[in-house]
């Protein structure tokens, strides 16, 4: 399950903000596109998801282009950067939405469902909330829940579109490692939108750091801060270097 | 500290003063609202409790039951529903698209969404019967497909529909407008279709304010006069609607009859208004409850 | 070669496809509303003018100048002239009221105020006669001196009273909630008196929304109908307003002196209409 981004170039308006991104991705592999606001990440990622389209470049995944296949034929699971969690239907009437908007061939019973949401929910150890509507969730349980919903379509592909950005950094570090771990555990890809080096140190396999609509570097954490391919790089992981060396990594 | 309240003495509000006002002018303002409130609000509206409580529950009922103001209340009412719900409908469309697309002509469409409520009610009831009398253009069209619609029930469904289209659009776009785009693109990656979309996330978000349109748009409806009279035929048992047996009970200097069939009419909407109301705020239950 | 000076246009097949098939579904969304608006409410527009004009401009010209419809008109404006500043003065009174005092029976009056909305126009009609009338219990004692108030101007400004009073509060009660009171209480501080603070501070405030309600409200007692029909007599030549004027050109089968009448309260509305818009449009915030 390997996605391959080739030569994406993206105008708003005049502006170019992604300026032929082209990256490679392993299966199982954790990604994260790093850098400062404006540099085309989220841009990046709402095009791979299928919300927004290139005008130039290609999609592949698995070998098979979907460059111009609608969202909801990805099967790529993401997590919104607010959550973007129905306000008006119950925690588990969220996770349970991708299963009953499929095809009713494909849809799996009602008694199916609510059991694939009862093993979702426990695996994301929020099965007592259930019940409850997203206005009475805390943050880190409605990022919880997002995600749950998430992984209840089989994504082929996670993404993440900074996740981390509306919780206190108490709450941060907690939902980092069960986030990871819940990703091992289903053995799918992810792609993590952030600003934050130390997330993206600490998630990710390998990094790409963004500026400008371009990748300036992809590269394993350790790599990137033996050997910065530009000034750019070094300057913006100045201080990460620390923290890759504490051995907090994965 | 000097003394700024410029207003007149005053004695017969002394009551109401309960504490010195900052701003001046509280016994200027509230006494001349106090005047109108009750002269041109209040008094009348008395008047016609106080003639309905004049009259007997026998009378009363004696009024009511007779054959031929329950065909006006069949006839208002059921005219009212269905216009109510085809205004919905296309309200909601209307609201719809003039959120979320950009197009030529959509200012146009904006502006021509407030017609109804600019229009006097008697000019668009000479208007729809130019149009759909048998010589009207629209009324040509349809008697080829034998289809009658002035002087007919579907005359006054379409006069009714005409006056209250804005309540369906005007309550639901501000709605439309302050979603946010997320829920709908998370349903997206989820795997809903387009309708689906909309049946199972922006229709929920909407239907609080559905609601309250179209309890609006039939009240209005349920005493639309002006545009109705025209085309609807007036035939007593067939086409005659309640507000037009109160004008006839008027003209026969028949209050008490008068007074019934409007304070039932009045009950009825003010009914449909508060359920309205009371529906809305246990949809809205789970949406402004603030996170704790 | 140069930058681009617009987005490039997409080339791959496979996303024009998609952005091509979404793009019907919203024109047919579109298309669909178009033919609502223009069958339900642009055509019957079209309808009073082509009527009207139907026999030629010197029919039309003929027809709005006899001596009743003229009376109507010039009745109808009269209305219309009396109603307005009461509207204006009652919407402004009750408006501050709300916003800058704290009494009992605040909510109540905020309910009372908007009641006249949700009563229809003859039911209206109908408790004016019943309080006001020659047997009503103020009618009555009026009587007495010899006052009628029904069936002529006063019944029709009176009414006319009842089914616009909310306009100007409901456009003004939210506005003056906003802004708050911090720049007349300055005002008052530096000795401006209740009256010079309400015109050189609050009125420019609310300008807009009161011509905004000032605006709906006048279009309302043009065009009312029910209402009026129910207490003006009908009296011809005399006690007819406008709206009144087009039936009973109309019952009269005089249908081409109806058209002609209702296209000059048709050019009010639309008057009415791109008033409103300009409004909405210049100063979007400036009204509730």
């Amino acid at each position: 399950m390997s996605l391959q981004i080739q030569n994406i170039s993206k105008y708003y308006g005049a502006n170019l903000v992604l300026d032929a991104v082209s990256l490679d991705i392993e299966p199982g592999e954790f990604i994260a596109l790093l850098g400062p606001s404006g540099s085309g990440k989220t841009t990046l990622l709402r095009t791979i998801a299928g919300l927004q389209f290139a005008e130039g470049g290609t999609l592949s995944f698995d070998g098979e282009d979907i460059t111009g296949l609608d969202a909801r034929e990805r099967r790529f699971g993401m997590v919104f950067q607010n959550y973007a969690l129905f306000e008006h239907m119950s925690v588990a009437q969220n996770v349970a939405f991708g299963l009953k908007m499929r095809e009713r061939s494909a849809r799996p019973s009602a008694k199916d469902i609510s059991r694939r949401v009862v093993e979702l929910l426990d695996m994301a150890q929020i099965g007592h909330l259930a019940e409850r509507f997203p206005s009475q969730l805390s943050g880190g349980q409605r990022q919880r829940v997002a995600l749950t919903r998430a992984l209840a379509i089989e994504p082929r592909l996670l993404l993440l579109d900074e996740p981390f950005s509306a919780l206190d950094t108490r709450v941060r570090k907690d939902l980092r490692f069960s986030l990871r771990s819940l990703q091992q555990k289903v053995g799918v890809g992810a792609i993590l939108v952030t600003h934050d080096q130390e997330e993206a140190f600490e998630l990710a396999d390998r990094i790409a750091v963004m500026a400008d609509g371009k990748i300036e570097q992809f590269d394993t954490p350790a790599n990137l801060i033996k050997k910065p391919s530009s000034p750019f790089v070094a300057e913006f992981l100045e201080g990460a270097g620390g923290y890759n060396q504490s051995g907090a990594g994965i | 500290m000097t003394h700024l309240d410029a207003a007149p003495p005053r004695t017969f509000l002394s009551p109401f003063r309960l504490k010195r006002h900052v701003m001046p002018g509280f016994s200027l303002t509230l006494g001349t609202s106090l005047l109108f409130v009750c002269l041109i609000i209040l008094l009348p509206l008395s008047g016609l409790f106080w003639q309905m409580s004049q009259l007997g529950l026998a009378d009363y009922w004696r009024i009511i039951s007779s054959e031929r103001t329950l065909a006006s209340f069949r006839v208002t009412i059921s005219a009212a529903a269905f216009a109510t719900l085809f205004n919905a409908v296309f309200g909601l469309l209307l609201a719809y698209v003039l959120v979320r697309y950009k197009f030529p002509g959509k200012r146009l469409l904006d502006a021509l969404v407030d017609l109804p409520f600019a229009l006097p009610t008697a000019v668009a009831g000479i208007a729809l019967v130019a149009l759909y009398d048998k010589n009207g253009w629209m009324g040509t069209l349809l008697s080829a497909v034998g289809l009658k619609v002035a002087y007919t029930w579907w005359g006054i469904v379409l006069a009714m529909m005409f006056t209250s289209v804005p309540f369906g659009v005007r309550t639901v776009q501000p709605v439309l407008e302050s979603l946010k785009p997320d829920a709908e693109e998370a349903a997206r990656t989820l795997g809903a279709r387009d309708w689906q979309v909309f049946r199972h996330i922006v229709f929920p978000q909407v239907w609080p304010s559905f609601i309250t349109g179209a309890s609006l748009a039939f009240a209005r409806s349920l005493g639309e006069f002006g545009a109705v009279i025209f085309i609807a035929g007036n035939m007593p048992f067939k086409t005659e609607i309640a507000s037009l047996l109160i004008m006839i009970r008027l003209e026969e200097y028949d209050y008490p009859a008068a007074s019934a069939i409007a304070g039932t009419i009045l009950l009825i909407a003010l009914f449909v208004l508060v359920a309205a109301n009371i529906a809305q705020s246990r949809a809205t239950r789970h949406l402004h409850k603030g996170s704790s | 070669m140069t930058a681009p000076s617009s987005t490039p246009p997409i080339t791959n097949p496979q996303v024009l496809a998609l952005l091509r098939q979404k793009a019907r579904k919203r024109a047919v969304l579109i298309v669909v509303a178009l033919l609502f608006a223009a069958l339900v409410m642009a055509l019957p527009v079209i309808a009073i003018f082509a009527r009207a004009f139907q026999e030629g401009f010197e029919v039309y010209s003929a027809n709005i100048t006899t001596p009743d419809t003229l009376h109507a008109i010039w009745l109808t404006v009269l209305t219309a002239l009396i109603v307005l500043p009461i509207n204006l003065i009652y919407g402004i009174a009750v408006s501050w009221a709300i916003v800058h005092y704290r009494f009992p029976g605040r909510r109540a009056l905020q309910i009372i105020i908007e009641l006249p909305f949700s009563i229809s126009p003859i039911v209206a009609g109908l408790c004016y006669l019943l309080i006001y009338g020659a047997t009503g219990v103020v009618g009555s004692w009026l009587d007495g001196w010899d006052i009628q108030l029904m069936f002529n101007l006063f019944g029709i400004v009176l009414v006319s009273l009842f089914v616009t009073c909310p306009f100007v509060a409901r456009e003004l009660i939210p506005l003056m909630e906003i802004s708050g009171q911090d720049q007349e209480e300055a005002a008052l501080t530096l000795g401006a008196t209740g009256w010079q603070t309400f015109r050189h501070v609050t009125l420019p405030k609310i300008k807009w929304a009161l011509l905004y309600g000032a605006i709906l409200a006048n279009a309302r007692v043009i065009g009312e109908f029910g209402a009026v029909s129910v207490v003006s007599g009908n009296i011809r030549g005399e006690t007819m307003t406008l709206p009144l004027q087009v039936q009973l050109l109309y019952n009269d089968y005089n249908a081409t002196g109806a058209f002609a009448a209702a296209t000059v309260l048709t050019v009010i509305a639309v008057i009415t209409l791109v008033l409103r818009s300009t409004i909405e449009a210049r100063h979007p915030h400036e009204h509730a």
